[in-house]
This record gives C-alpha cells, sequence and structure tokens, in this order.
C-alpha cells in the first residue's frame, strides 16, 4: 500500500481523520450536558416509590383505602379531558374506572390461575406481578421476573373475566390507576383479591376463550362501564377470538426467536424462582415447556403489543393510509374537534362500544396486511399457551443480571408469600440500564447474519457480480421486535448497520460512518394531535419505540439516558382508547410519526403557502419557448398547489429589466409595472403583487393566457437575474415561501454578473476541472438572506450554453431550494426535454412542500455530527434550517465516533422535522433509526451498507472536489475502496491469499466505486460540459439515496423477452421482472432489446438484427430501419407483448416521483454514447474496465 | 543603557502582542460558541471576519518595525506565521467582503476543529512571543 497517498488521501475523504482531529482540541459537545442528569435523578425517582411500596406490598386490606384515591385520579383524568361533563359524570366516571381495571388486572389474575396451588391464597401473586407484568409485555427485556406468569397467561384472561362479574370487589377496578408509579399499580394488584377464589375455575376453563378475555383487555377496552360487567365479560370474550388468533400469530414471531434465548431464561428462571415452592411453577398442566414458560410469562402483554404491531406495520411500512385511519381515530386525524369527540365517547359510551372500536379495527388491518408473516403456530405444542406469549419475551435475558441481584436485596415486603414475593420484588426495582439490555439484545442473531455478509469473495473470480434482482438495504442486526419497529430504509440508512464501539475501531475498518434520509418523503404515517409532546428533557429526543420504560411513570431517553417522567396525557391511548399504556401509544409503536405542533414551535404565527414565479423573458428564452409550457402547465395545475385559502402567488418577469405583475383583486386585467433601475431594485407597490390566489385566480389565469404572447418579439438579450433576484426577496420577505426562477442564460446585468469561464478545449481534460466552485458569493449571500427569511429559492435552468451554474446553483444549495437543468432544452427541436419539462413541472407544482422548516438530528451520546449533504443552511452543529422542504430531497450526514460506546449495545438515531404544512399546520415529523453496537471488526464489515457508503462517500468526493481538486477526490473514492479491501484482508477474516477478496456485504463496493469515478461529476479524460458536471453533483448531493444509486449504477434489463417468470403480481396485473444485467456491452445482444433505467431517463435500446415482431408490437414500426431517430414514447398497442412492457415501464415509473424521459436508441444513432456512457464496466478511452479496476485496487494494495 | 529604535520596537510589539492575544481568546471563544450552538453561524462570521485582517496587518506591522530594526532572529521567528497568514489569506473562500470565515461551510466539523485549533495554536504562539519580547527588550535595553 502505498504509505504517503495512503493517509492523505483519506484524510482528505475525512473520515479517517475525525477522530484525531476531533479528539484533540474540541471537547466533544454534543451530549455533555446531558450525562450528568442519569446520576441525580433516578435517585430521586426511586426514592419516592418506596414509600408506596410497603404499604401496597403489605396487603389487600390497606390497598382498600387507597383504592377511593385511585378511584379520583381516574375521574380527574376524565374530568380533565372532558371539561364538558356534569359533576355528576364523576360518578358516572368510577363505574368506568372499573370497567378499565379489567383490562389492567388481567395480567396480574393470569399469574394467580397459573399456579393451581396457589388457588388458595391466589390474591396475593396476582397483586405482585400484575404490576409488572404491564410492563413487561411491552418492554419484556426488562422484566425477567414474569416467566412463572407467561404459563399462567389463558388462566388470567379467564380470572378476568370473573372478576367483572363478580361486582362484589370494586376494589378491583383500581388497577387502571394509570397515574400511579410502579407502586401504585401494586394497588391494583389488590383487586386480584376479589378473583382469588375465582382462580379455581379459571383453570378449567378452555385456553381459547382466556386468551380472548385477555386480548379484549390487553386492547384496553377502557370504559367499558362496570355496571354492566357480564355483558362485558361475554362481549371481550368474543372479541378475543378473533384477537386469539392475532396472538397465535405473534407467539409463531416468538418462538422462532426464542431459541437464542433459552439458555438464558433457564437460568434465569431458576434463579428468580429458586426461593419459589416447586410448586408454584410445576402445577399447571399448561407448563410442560420449560423454556418458553419465560416467554409466556407476559403472555397477557404480549398479544397486546401484538396489536400495535399491526398498526406500526400498516400504517408505517405497508402505508397503506386505511391501515393508519382505522385503529388510530384520534391519532390519524389531526384536528382537536376529533379528539373532543372522542373523549366524549369514552365518557359516555358503554362497553360494547368501546371494545369493538378498540378492538375490531386492529384485527381486521392485521391480519389483512400482515397475516401471512407469522406462519408458526405448529412450533409450539400447546397453542392456547403460546399465544400469549410477548413478542418481546426474548429480550429478558438482559435483565437477569439485574434481577438476580436486586431481587434478593429489594424484598422490602416479607409479608408476602414466598414465591410471589421475588418476582414482585423484581417488578419493583429500577430496571436494568438501557445499555445492559442493549447489550444482551444487540449480538443476538449475529451469527447467522455475518456468515452469510462475511462470506469471502473473489472479485477476480466472480465474473456475474451484480445479483439479478434489485439489492436490498441490509437489515440491523437487532432483535425481531425492535427490527419490526425501526425505521424504513427507504427514508433513514446508515452506511453501517452494526456501528463500531469507538472510532478507532471504525478507522481500522476504513469505512466511512454517516447517515442517509429522505426525510420528507411521500408517505403515509400515524398523525398526533396531543397538547404536550412527551420529548427528553435534557436532550429534547422525542418520545419513540426505542426508550425504555422503567416504570408506569418514567422512562428513560435512549440518546442521553436520562428519566424522565411520563405525563398524564401520555397514559391514555388514543388507539385503543385505553388508559395506563403508555407503551402502546402509536408514539411507542412507531418509529415513524408526525406530531401536530402547538404554538411553543412557532416562532411566527404559521405562513400562508406563497408562490414568486420568476420568469426569464429575454430573447434567448423566448427563442426556447419554455414560457409556453410554463404557462400551460401552471393552468393545469394551479387548482392543485398545495395551500389553503390564504395561499398567495404573484410572478415577476425579467430581461434586462424586470417587471412586475399588480393582480390585485378588482382590476379588469393584470397590470404590468416595470422597474429598470436594477441597481437599486424597489418594489413599485406593496401589496397588490403578491396577491391571494383565490381571491384573484381570474386574474391569474388572464396573466399565464397573455404570458407567451407578451414577449414574443422582444429583442431584449440581456438578463438581469441578479436585480431579479433581490427584488423577489424584497417581495417574499414578510411572508417568506417559494421562489421559482427560471433561467436560460448567464446573467450579464446589474448585480450577479457572471462570466463564462469554461474553456470548451479543457472539457476532457485529465489534469482536474476548474471552476467547479462559484465565480462570485453574491448568489450565496443571497440564499443566506432568504433562508433567514424563510424563502427558498429552486432553480429552473434551460439553458444550451454555458450558463454558470457553479455559481447560479448556490442561491438554491443554502436556502434549500431544488435544482433542475435541461440542458438542450427547446419546444420544438427537443421534445423528450420538453416532454420532461412538462412533468417535471407538473410533479414540481403539486408535490407536497413545508415552509420555514428546519430539522435536527440527534444521536446516541457518543456520536456526533461531522459535516451536512444537502441542501440547506447550517445553522449549528446538528441543525438544518430549511426555508422549505419537499418530498424529493434527501440529505446525507457524516458522523464520527467521539466517545467510547462501549457501555451501550444500541445507537440511536432521530431526525425530526418541524415544519408548516401548505394547509398552515405546525407539524413535526419524527424518524428513530435504531442499530446495534458492535465490537469486532468482523461485525462492522458485516453490516456494510455498500450502497449507502457509496452515496455517502459521494457526496464526500464532490466536497472535496470543489474544495481541493478532482484529482484528489478521484484518489480518495479509489483509496476509500483499497483501504476498506485492505483492512477486511488484515482483519485476517479469510484465509486465501491470492485474488482480491472481499466480504459478501462489500462486493459491489468496487463496480459502485468504479461506476462513481465515471460519472459525469467526477470523471476526466471524457468531454464533459462544466454545467453538466456540475448539476450531476448538485444531484448527488440534494437526491435520496435510491435516485442516485440509480443514476451511478443504471439497472440494465433485457426486455424484448419478457415472460412470466417470476413475475411480480399486483393486484390484477402481473409485472415481469426480467432480471438485472451487469452494465457491460457484453451482455447486449444485437438480436436483442434492452432497457436502461437510469431514475431520471429510460433508454430502450433496440439491436439491429431485434425480432421484427418485437419491432411492430412494441414500437409499432414496421421493421428496424423505419424507427425514428428520436422515438420517445411507447405506442399503446393492443397485444401482450406492447401490454407487458408498458406495465413494466409504468412499474418502474410508480415508485418515482418524476417521471423519466424515454428514449428509444438504435444501435447506429448518434445518441448511443448516452446510453453506452452508462455501461460502466466497459472500458473507455480514459478509463478502466471493471476487470481492470480490479487489478488497479489489488496493484494499489500491494504496494 | 539606551532607549534604541529596537527597545522600542519590542516595547511596541509586546503591547500589539497582548492586543493579538486578546483577538485570539476572542475567536477561541466564538468557535466554541458555534461548537455548542449558541450563536448563529452567520452572525458569528459577521463578527470575526472583520477582526482578521486587523490581525494580519498588526502582526505585519511589527514584523516590519522589526525588519527595520534588524533583530534578524526575531523576525526569523516571526517569518512562519507571516507566511502562513499570506497562505491563508491567499486560500480562502470566495467572498466579497474581507475576512476568512464563511457561514455556509463553518459549521463542517473539520473546518470548525481546524479554526479551533488555529485559534489555540496561535494563542500559545503570542503567549510565547509576548514573553520573549518582555525579554528581548528588557535585553536591549540592559546590553545598549
Amino acid at each position: 500500500m502505498s504509505a504517503p497517498g495512503y493517509t492523505n488521501l483519506n484524510t482528505s475523504v475525512n473520515y479517517s481523520l475525525n477522530a484525531t482531529q476531533n479528539g484533540g482540541s474540541a471537547p466533544p459537545y454534543q451530549n455533555g450536558p446531558a450525562q450528568s442528569y442519569p446520576s441525580t435523578y433516578p435517585a430521586s425517582g426511586y426514592g419516592a416509590p418506596p414509600q408506596h411500596y410497603p404499604s401496597s406490598t403489605g396487603h389487600c386490606v390497606p390497598a382498600s383505602s387507597k383504592t377511593p384515591i385511585m378511584n379520583n385520579d381516574y375521574a380527574n383524568y376524565y374530568s380533565q379531558h372532558q371539561p364538558l361533563l356534569p359533576p355528576a359524570a364523576g360518578a358516572v366516571t368510577a363505574p368506568s374506572s372499573y370497567g378499565v381495571p379489567q383490562g389492567s388486572l388481567p395480567p396480574s389474575q393470569p399469574y394467580n390461575t397459573a399456579n393451581p396451588p396457589a388457588s388458595g391464597a391466589p390474591l396475593y401473586p396476582a397483586a405482585y406481578q400484575h404490576p409488572y407484568t404491564m410492563p413487561s409485555a411491552y418492554y419484556g427485556q426488562q422484566y425477567p421476573v414474569s416467566q412463572a406468569q407467561s404459563q399462567q397467561p389463558n388462566l388470567m384472561a379467564v380470572s378476568s373475566g370473573t372478576n367483572n362479574g363478580a361486582p362484589l370487589y370494586p376494589i378491583v377496578s383500581y388497577p387502571s390507576a394509570p397515574g400511579s408509579s410502579q407502586y401504585g399499580t401494586l394497588r391494583s394488584s389488590q383487586a386480584p383479591m376479589g378473583p382469588g377464589p375465582v382462580s379455581g375455575p379459571n383453570v378449567i376453563v378452555p385456553p381459547g376463550q382466556a386468551t380472548g378475555q385477555s386480548m379484549s383487555m390487553g386492547n384496553g377496552p377502557i370504559p367499558p362501564s362496570s355496571a354492566t360487567p357480564a355483558h362485558q365479560g361475554y362481549g371481550t370474550a368474543t372479541l378475543c377470538q378473533q384477537s386469539a388468533t392475532v396472538n397465535g400469530q405473534t407467539n409463531a414471531l416468538q418462538t422462532q426467536t426464542m431459541p437464542h434465548y433459552d439458555q438464558n431464561l433457564h437460568g434465569h428462571m431458576t434463579y428468580s424462582y429458586g426461593g419459589v415452592p416447586p410448586t408454584t411453577q410445576g402445577p399447571d398442566g399448561d407448563r410442560p415447556l420449560s423454556g418458553t414458560p419465560a416467554t409466556s410469562v407476559h403472555s397477557s402483554p404480549g398479544h397486546q403489543p401484538g396489536l400495535p404491531y399491526r398498526y406500526v406495520t400498516n400504517s408505517g411500512v405497508s402505508s397503506a393510509p386505511v391501515a393508519a385511519t382505522t385503529p388510530a381515530g384520534q391519532s390519524s386525524s389531526s384536528s382537536e374537534d376529533e379528539d373532543d369527540e372522542d373523549e366524549d365517547e369514552e365518557a359516555g359510551a358503554d362497553s360494547s362500544s368501546s371494545t369493538t372500536g378498540s378492538a375490531s379495527p386492529v384485527p381486521n388491518s392485521y391480519e389483512s396486511l400482515e397475516g401471512g408473516s407469522y406462519t408458526d403456530p405448529a412450533s409450539i405444542p400447546p397453542p392456547g399457551d403460546l399465544s400469549r406469549q410477548a413478542p418481546f419475551g426474548y429480550s429478558y435475558p438482559a435483565m437477569q443480571p439485574n434481577y438476580i441481584q436486586t431481587a434478593p436485596r429489594s424484598n422490602p415486603a416479607p409479608s408476602a408469600t414466598g414465591y410471589h414475593a421475588p418476582g414482585y420484588q423484581d417488578m419493583s426495582q429500577p430496571f436494568p440500564s438501557m445499555s445492559q439490555l442493549s447489550a444482551a439484545l444487540g449480538g443476538l442473531s449475529a451469527p447467522e447474519l455475518t456468515v452469510d455478509s462475511l462470506r469471502p469473495v473473489n472479485l477476480l473470480q466472480e465474473r456475474n457480480i451484480l445479483p439479478p434482482t434489485p439489492t436490498a438495504p441490509p437489515e440491523p442486526n437487532l432483535s425481531t421486535d425492535l427490527k419490526n419497529v425501526n425505521c424504513s430504509p427507504d427514508t433513514f440508512r446508515c452506511t453501517l448497520t452494526n456501528i463500531p464501539q469507538t472510532q478507532a475501531l471504525l478507522n481500522k475498518a476504513r469505512l466511512p460512518l454517516g447517515l442517509l434520509l429522505h426525510p420528507f418523503r411521500d408517505l403515509s404515517l400515524p398523525v398526533i394531535t396531543s397538547n404536550t409532546i412527551v420529548r427528553c428533557r435534557s436532550c429534547r429526543t422525542y418520545i419513540n419505540p426505542f426508550v425504555s420504560f422503567l416504570d408506569q411513570r418514567r422512562w428513560k431517553c435512549n440518546l442521553c439516558y436520562r428519566v424522565n417522567d411520563v405525563p398524564d396525557e401520555f397514559m391514555y391511548n388514543p388507539v385503543t382508547r385505553s388508559y395506563g399504556e403508555p407503551h402502546k401509544r402509536p408514539e411507542i409503536l412507531n418509529s415513524t410519526v408526525e406530531f401536530i405542533a402547538s404554538s411553543d414551535y412557532m416562532l411566527r404565527p404559521p405562513q400562508p403557502a406563497a408562490y414568486l414565479f420568476v420568469l426569464d423573458v429575454s430573447h434567448n428564452a423566448v427563442e426556447g419557448g419554455y414560457l409556453n409550457v410554463f404557462c400551460q402547465s401552471l393552468l393545469e395545475n394551479l387548482d392543485k398547489l398545495p395551500g389553503d385559502t390564504r395561499s398567495r402567488v404573484g410572478f415577476l418577469t425579467f430581461d434586462s429589466t424586470i417587471h412586475f405583475y399588480n393582480l390585485q383583486e378588482g382590476l379588469s386585467q393584470p397590470q404590468m409595472l416595470v422597474v429598470s433601475d436594477i441597481d437599486d431594485v424597489f418594489i413599485p407597490t406593496a401589496d397588490s403583487l403578491l396577491v391571494n390566489l383565490k381571491e384573484s385566480k381570474e386574474l391569474v389565469k388572464d396573466l399565464l393566457n397573455a404570458l407567451p404572447s407578451m414577449f414574443t418579439h422582444t429583442q431584449e438579450t440581456h438578463s438581469a437575474l441578479g436585480p431579479a433576484l433581490q427584488a423577489a426577496y424584497k417581495l417574499m420577505s414578510p411572508t417568506g415561501g417559494r421562489v421559482s426562477v427560471f433561467q436560460t442564460q448567464l446573467p450579464t446585468l446589474g448585480a450577479g454578473t457572471l462570466q463564462s469561464r469554461e474553456d470548451p478545449n479543457q472539457r476532457s481534460s485529465t489534469k482536474g476541472v476548474k471552476h467547479l466552485g462559484p465565480a462570485t458569493d453574491f448568489y450565496k449571500k443571497l440564499a443566506l438572506d432568504c433562508s433567514g427569511q424563510q424563502i427558498a429559492v429552486d432553480l429552473f435552468l434551460l439553458s444550451s450554453q454555458y450558463s454558470d451554474l457553479a455559481s447560479l446553483a448556490c442561491v438554491s444549495k443554502y436556502s434549500a431550494g431544488s435544482i433542475f437543468y435541461y440542458p438542450t432544452f427547446h419546444h420544438v427541436h427537443n421534445p423528450a426535454q420538453r416532454d420532461k419539462f412538462q412533468k417535471d413541472l407538473q410533479r414540481y407544482l403539486t408535490r407536497k412542500i413545508g415552509f420555514e422548516a428546519v430539522m435536527r438530528i440527534r444521536c446516541t451520546k457518543g456520536l456526533s455530527i461531522h459535516t451536512f449533504h444537502g441542501n440547506f443552511f447550517v445553522r449549528s452543529t446538528d441543525l438544518l434550517s430549511l426555508a422549505n422542504v419537499n418530498p424529493d430531497s434527501g440529505f446525507a450526514v457524516q458522523m464520527s465516533i467521539e466517545e467510547s460506546l462501549a457501555d451501550t449495545s444500541l445507537a440511536c438515531f432521530q431526525a425530526a422535522l418541524l415544519y408548516t404544512s401548505s394547509k398552515g399546520k405546525r407539524r413535526i415529523r419524527v424518524h428513530t433509526l435504531c442499530l446495534p453496537v458492535v465490537s469486532q471488526l468482523s461485525d462492522v464489515f458485516a453490516g456494510a451498507d455498500v450502497q449507502a457508503i457509496t452515496c455517502l462517500l459521494a457526496n464526500m468526493a464532490i466536497d472535496r472536489s470543489i474544495s481541493s481538486s478532482l484529482t484528489d477526490a478521484r484518489d480518495a473514492l479509489l483509496n476509500a475502496v483499497v483501504d476498506s479491501l485492505a483492512a477486511y484482508r488484515a482483519n485476517g477474516s479469510n484465509l486465501q491469499p491470492a485474488g482480491l477478496i472481499a466480504p459478501a456485504s462489500l462486493q459491489l463496493f468496487p463496480l459502485y466505486v468504479l461506476a462513481l469515478l465515471k460519472q459525469k461529476a467526477l470523471r476526466t479524460g471524457t468531454s464533459t460540459r462544466l454545467d453538466d458536471r456540475v448539476f450531476n453533483m448538485c444531484d448527488f448531493k440534494s437526491q435520496p439515496l435510491w435516485h442516485v444509486m440509480r443514476m451511478v449504477h443504471p439497472d440494465l434489463y433485457r426486455i424484448d423477452s419478457l415472460s412470466e417468470q417470476r413475475a411480480l403480481r399486483l393486484n390484477d396485473t402481473v409485472v415481469p421482472q426480467p432480471p438485472r444485467l451487469q452494465l457491460t456491452a457484453e451482455k447486449l445482444t444485437r438480436d436483442g432489446a434492452f432497457l436502461m433505467d437510469c431514475g431520471n431517463v429510460l433508454y430502450l435500446w433496440v439491436g439491429k438484427c431485434c425480432s421484427e415482431m418485437f419491432i411492430q408490437d412494441v414500437l409499432g414500426c414496421p421493421n428496424y430501419a423505419s424507427i425514428p431517430p428520436n422515438m420517445t414514447q411507447i405506442p399503446e398497442l393492443e397485444n401482450p407483448d406492447s401490454e407487458q412492457l408498458r406495465t413494466f415501464l409504468s412499474w418502474l415509473q410508480e415508485t418515482r416521483s418524476f417521471c423519466p424521459a424515454l428514449y428509444v436508441v438504435k444501435d447506429e444513432a448518434s445518441a448511443k454514447s448516452g446510453f453506452f456512457q452508462h455501461l460502466v464496466e466497459d472500458r473507455t478511452e480514459s478509463a478502466f474496465s471493471y476487470y481492470e479496476f480490479l487489478l488497479h485496487i489489488q496493484q494499489q494494495m500491494t504496494k | 543603557m539606551a532607549f534604541t529604535f529596537a527597545a522600542f520596537c519590542y516595547m511596541l510589539a509586546l503591547l500589539l502582542t497582548a492586543a493579538l492575544i486578546f483577538f485570539a481568546i476572542w475567536h477561541i471563544i466564538a468557535f466554541d460558541e458555534l461548537k455548542t450552538d449558541y450563536k448563529n453561524p452567520i452572525d458569528q462570521c459577521n463578527t470575526l471576519n472583520p477582526l482578521v485582517l486587523p490581525e494580519y496587518l498588526i502582526h505585519m506591522f511589527f514584523c516590519v518595525m522589526f525588519l527595520c530594526a534588524a533583530e534578524w532572529l526575531t523576525l526569523g521567528l516571526n517569518m512562519p506565521l507571516l507566511a502562513y497568514h499570506v497562505w491563508r489569506y491567499m486560500s480562502r473562500p470566495v467572498m466579497s467582503g474581507p475576512g476568512l470565515y464563511d457561514p455556509t461551510t463553518i459549521m463542517n466539523a473539520d473546518i470548525l476543529a481546524f479554526c479551533q485549533k488555529e485559534g489555540w495554536c496561535k494563542l500559545a504562539f503570542y503567549l510565547l512571543s509576548f514573553f520573549y519580547y518582555l525579554y528581548g527588550m528588557i535585553y536591549v535595553l540592559v546590553s545598549s
């Protein structure tokens, strides 16, 4: 390896040196303050509860005294939420509270039932377990205790039913006491006393019923009035059967995971129950499985999580809008009115309505969407028992250490029966620290995953390295439950799905660590309306699925580890309409949620949607003819512009002067106001230039109809873009909003004038490229001013000559705008480009938009953000200021590890995007990603996400080429591959010394880097126009990952013989799935037709000897010779071949927001160079072929 | 003992270096504020940029003074910093105003760390040279 070049290059890329640079002078700043909290906080937290504890534990009796209090609390809860209720309501609520308890009780009861011997004195056990069973269900990991319970689940459900039936024990209802701390919950346990006698019968009850009941309870049919307990029992039971099936499915999940933990569980079980008389555990017939019981412990809670799951998956993953809306009537509906309604329902609702409401939607959605996923019911003999198992069950092992140690000592209440006590105490114990939990979780499934992704691949011998199917992002090595709630890789991706523990380890791996974000992409997600948005008090992290609940009242932040209180409002779950289940709130079940923010999140009243169009009308622009296309598009989409009744719109045209348009309502026609003083731009009239779209729609339409013809005979060739932008800034600064600039040439007048810097003779120079940076900081400063006023500038450049995009792009880059470039636009001569422009405009005008946005990215203590990539202004170390945010922009973030993560095994990242919707609502979209932390180099390699790495490297290389030179950037890219492969080899993970070995996870790395080096942005030696190059760079920096990957490495398919083999069946249509081909001319045959998908462009290459059948059927031409040279669409012909191809094309298109342009390329056409430049594995005059590149890498490695 | 031009140069340099020390401290504080999110980078750059040239000019000024006083050793000690200043200003980002710091790139962790390190190094250099000038002044006063 070349020692000197090696280090230097790395530094250029940044990532290898981060540690040293930051480490020296800069203290870790990010998480610093948070550290102090944990130590102090927990102490106080724990201190208080103990007092309650003894009292509650003491016996059932005291509970009764407390119960009234509980009731009050409960009543208060309702009264708070429902001010409307008459005082009498208080009385009413009391019964309702009873209903609630049922929900909570069940967990406790199961315990009783489970232990047949206990039947004699069932009261105690129930009481004790109850408190923690609830949490355990959710955080299975934390509560090791409950194993004994697990077997009982069925029984417990029954008992609950009986409880309901027996009004005798009103006290029972208390368990609901959500407000109470863990200890508070103990009171609820007292309730079981009632059931105690019942326990006997419970055992008898068939498991099926039991589960059903438990289910209903789990769902938290909160308010079911206590008045009709018997009925409730029935109602729940029926519901249960539905749910029971669900449980079964969830159980299956658990069972799969179980094996890993068996050992732990056993150990744990023995330990915790060691003191307990054997009778407690053994007696149940249900128990047969020693290993399983642990999981079953949580059974009652377990199925509850199951419900939420469905919800999660529906809303988040599958993104079916239905799912999101149905289960979360309240949550999804943003309006407060609905909230009120819901509350009313709760208060007044009879039991039946409430239960159905909560339970029914869930199972349905679950079955429809997720039904197939869990098919393992047979795995465990007694299905009834298993059904109860909590999905989180396997997490227990982590708990054990704490459990064991603490349990014995902590037992403050010896009074409790022998075996109950230990379990109970465990509950009361502070839960194991996040780190411990995560430690246990982290490496769980590692072995299997690593094996495959670490499989050494000899790149030189692997001829067909590209898998025929699209590569899926690697799955983080997490437990299934965490995996299921984790953020979608489309939204949030990390280059290393196993986060290295230390910067040293990261440096050893020679891979960049970073995130790729697509935060505002179009998706349906749960929307939460809540008065209090629960956040960590020290680091302001939003509550998310990866926090840990220490008990009912406290949660521990997963980023800074501070312990926070759970606010009362959070105890109520709007989805199931139950109280006391903070762990089932949508925030906890979804890693992507959206909050409706209160006025706390506003610096000013939410701005209206405001759009200003700045149009170039110089001779050059008119000649190109874009104005007509633009006006037509806008006219068509005027009603679809996102916004509400406050939406405002304005127009401004410029050549050597600036023209404003007065569109004041009441005018008979638009008035044009010309400002010719471009050195000192002023706004001619104050408020009639940016007008309410609704009020002035007719005038706007008139203007759009008139605009194209107004300038047809202009002779003005100058362009005063700078002054026009200044005018736009002045016009928009009171409101903020979006400025869309259409420019067709180099600005030649006024501020911001640019000169041509490109030397056409240097286009194919191999010595590096100059002028990649801006020529002036005018546009950058303007962009910063705009950003400060919440204005984003989107640039449409439609120029066939050099326009110095490097300078112009700054105006969009730093104001969070987007850049569009149509290099050879002409409305007549280039119809493909025109169509593309039209379709892009259509999308651009109608796509979702967020105004005055900021995005903050938080990460686990120890990690820090190094650099951001994308279009925005960085306002502080972790805060991006985005004047506008659009669904098509992606961001990349480089991370560094400032402190060792050795004390945790999960690293979390949270991106929170606060924005004003086009309807004037302030919203917060939160994405949370959770990844395991590893300490082994091989694990780091196993978790490498080669696509994300490629994207991040591309961003880094582009920064490098602008700040340093293109040659540097290219060397850095090459070194990135060489270093990482050398690091892998040095790791000794392969035994074959010969050849070029890469782990399977990185086998595409050299290919992708070679492809990167052949991109317009980074290539040398091939003639590339400077603007094309710069635009390509902008694209890399601002596009989401999937788009970048398609640009870098397009997909190539053979399409003249599409078959239904391996086809994808969606609804009624069959989408053929031809295998992906490698990007080499070797794969092209003269008798075939091939489709290349480059993201923005589709090429359909037709070989010379392509069968005439295909040409006739699909292209509609009689033979090859008659295919027109600039064909840009596929005719709609009525035959299977054509239909198949068109389904395939539309399937390719439906996932992307901008419609790609299609070019039909004939073999001999001159246009084929556009096609062939994407065959990155082939040799060109100035660049390696893939094989040569591999040899080059090998050579570099041995140096 | 006589009050020579060299002694005057040292006295002047002593005073100016004290000023430069304040400049360096100011820079360090400013970058630390950026790092801890207290300040908006635009504001911070606007306050820092006007200070850059004065600092460089002050340093250059007493270098010239030492040149005139023929204090070669002192001048030699200062040359590296002088050269660094020239290089630094030549390679600054495209800016219309004076100064070095670009609000759009200053938050880049590498650049921020570099600036902070630069601040500390300069502070150390100025402190050392402060005492050196003190010594030099006394030495010149005593020896002549």
